[in-house]
């Protein structure tokens, strides 16, 4: 109990933690028009199902696990069940931690609603709930340890504003092992998988990006130079990647595309997590427009291989945040930033530091993800039957439709219910 | 000169297309149909109100073919649209009295046939 509560801090980071928690429904709306109709229900699910999942775990033991000690490698259990968690601020805070305990929550849940996008169209419901629990405390709660709560990497020197680390390459690399265990659509690499309504993708996009104001504006903890820094790159940044997007489209395809713009505007969003409080709107800028560049590459390369990791996580996501990690190796600048300068300002040694971070987490996140996968595939079977994932995965799995009519729909009367029909799913 | 209409699973619909594709028959229509056949009513709950969905989604193939193209028509719409479950769907052939190509004016067996542009 050091500093003093902070009311305009506590304000704005109240206000932050409703505009993070909004981006996952918003990231449901993105990839729910990114599917197929048939399936556009499941997939915006699995989103909700994970603010829902993963506010449970992180109460009980991922918020202690990555925040409570200074642990190398995992925090301990002090905060386990929310004790000790109340109006007082964490060391060094100024805000209540109950505050931070949520903002932090907000960052767990939409990292596993972000690897939804692996296995949408055919991952059965049960399973990726389970999944979300484990994954949200044993991946989730360990890589924000390392960045952010005094574990190995942040000790080290490693530089990760928003969560460059935890979020955006935890994600992206564990969408490559999900997509890799669950195995692609049936008709993967046989048949054009259209994305259903383009205008959901733009305005999921359009509303993850107004969220990403609150999540790398919130990450200084208050309203201090940090966070004014990173919210306005938050604008500078993926208004750049949008541009060499435009100029990429323009070069490949002669057109530029709806879908590739809500794209850019992600990969320049993921692209300025790390880096938001640490580089000045110029490079940020340039951090920007240079993100596009493998993001694009690997868009275009992944749909040539048989990896159906479905919706881009790792090009949007994995890569996007490697490249912003690294960037910051370079062009950190501590007149901006207070902390540290980057290599381009004769700090070699931070470059060092960030690019132990680009290879740990991805490494980390790609293989506890394939092995928990592999075991939760043990116990139950992780994905729909051929023919269940030709009907669609909201009638198999929900028992609803997104557009549904009602042509030919009969009511049941309470008395009948359960009695007359057998739902299709129903094996055999 | 027949109409071969099939009506087919949704999810059928593009197998149905490569099969009419390796049979080289290269003109025809689809439409989105709803239609009841027979199959298990599928049960839905929305905020507590449970509906059977009597209807189920369909594609229509509609087929214009000379009388030698009838039998190869009927063979790929059922390659693809078979599954072996109750809903797989009818084809239904009829006899078509004219056919009339717009452009050219062209009837009967000459607007049925394709052309190359």
């Amino acid at each position: 109990m050091s500093a003093a509560i902070d009311t305009g801090d506590t304000a704005w980071m109240l206000v932050a933690t409703a505009l993070v928690l909004m981006m996952t429904p918003a990231l449901g709306l993105f990839y729910a028009g990114l599917v197929r109709s048939k399936n556009t229900l499941n997939t915006f699910m699995m989103s909700i199902a994970a603010i829902a999942v993963a506010s449970m775990t992180w109460a009980a033991v991922g918020y202690s696990l990555a925040f409570d000690g200074d642990g190398s490698l995992i925090g301990g259990l002090g905060n386990a069940f929310l004790s000790g968690v109340d109006f007082a601020p964490r060391q060094g805070g100024t805000i209540p931690e109950l505050v931070f305990f949520a903002f932090q929550a907000t960052f767990c849940i939409i990292t596993v609603a972000l690897i939804s996008g692996a296995v949408v169209e055919r991952m059965r419901f049960g399973p990726f709930l389970v999944f979300a629990a484990l994954w949200s405390v044993l991946v989730y709660a360990v890589l924000a340890h390392w960045a952010f709560g005094g574990g190995w990497l942040m000790a080290n020197g490693t530089l990760d504003f928003a969560g460059g680390v935890p979020v955006e390459m935890g994600s992206g690399f564990s969408a490559l092992a999900a997509a890799l265990v669950v195995g692609a659509r049936k008709e993967w690499g046989r048949q054009a998988l259209l994305p259903h309504n383009a205008v959901y993708v733009l305005l999921g996009a359009g509303l993850l990006w107004f969220g990403w104001f609150g999540f790398n504006g919130g990450s200084g903890f208050g309203t201090g130079h940090p966070s004014v820094l990173a919210f306005t790159n938050t604008l500078l940044c993926p208004a750049c990647t949008l541009v060499v997007w435009f100029a990429l489209d323009l070069i490949r395809g002669r057109k530029v595309t709806a879908i590739g713009a809500a794209t850019a505007i992600v990969v320049g969003c993921v692209a300025i997590t790390p880096a938001g409080g640490f580089v000045s709107p110029g490079w940020g800028m340039l951090l920007g427009a240079l993100a596009a560049l493998p993001s694009y590459a690997i868009i275009v390369w992944r749909t040539r291989t048989r990896v159906d990791e479905t919706l881009d996580v790792l090009a949007a996501h994995g890569t996007a945040g490697f490249f912003g990690i690294l960037f910051i190796g370079f062009f950190a600048q501590a007149s901006w930033n207070g902390v540290s300068d980057g290599l381009f300002y004769g700090n070699a040694a931070q470059l060092g530091d960030q690019a132990l971070a680009a290879f740990a987490a991805p490494a980390y996140a790609f293989v506890m993800t394939f092995v928990l996968l592999k075991l939760i595939g043990v116990v139950m079977p992780l994905r729909a039957g051929d023919r269940e994932e030709a009907l669609g995965m909201d009638v198999v799995q929900h028992g609803e439709e997104a557009y549904v009519t009602g042509e030919g729909a009969i009511l049941l009367l309470p008395d009948d219910v359960g009695k007359v029909a057998v739902p299709v799913a129903d094996p055999g | 000169m027949k109409l071969v209409i099939g009506i087919v699973r949704p999810e059928q619909a593009n197998q149905v297309l490569e099969a009419l594709h390796r049979a080289e028959v290269r003109g025809f229509s689809m439409s989105r149909v709803q239609g009841h056949g027979g199959e298990v009513e599928r049960v839905e709950t929305y905020r507590g109100t449970t509906v059977q969905m009597g209807l189920s989604e369909k594609v229509r193939f509609e087929v214009a073919v000379s009388d030698g193209f009838v039998d190869k028509t009927v063979a790929a719409i059922c390659e693809g649209g078979r599954t072996g479950e109750v809903g797989d769907g009818k084809i239904f052939v009829v006899p078509l009295d004219q056919a009339v190509r717009i452009r050219t004016g062209d009837s009967d067996e000459g607007a049925v046939t394709p052309v190359s542009r």
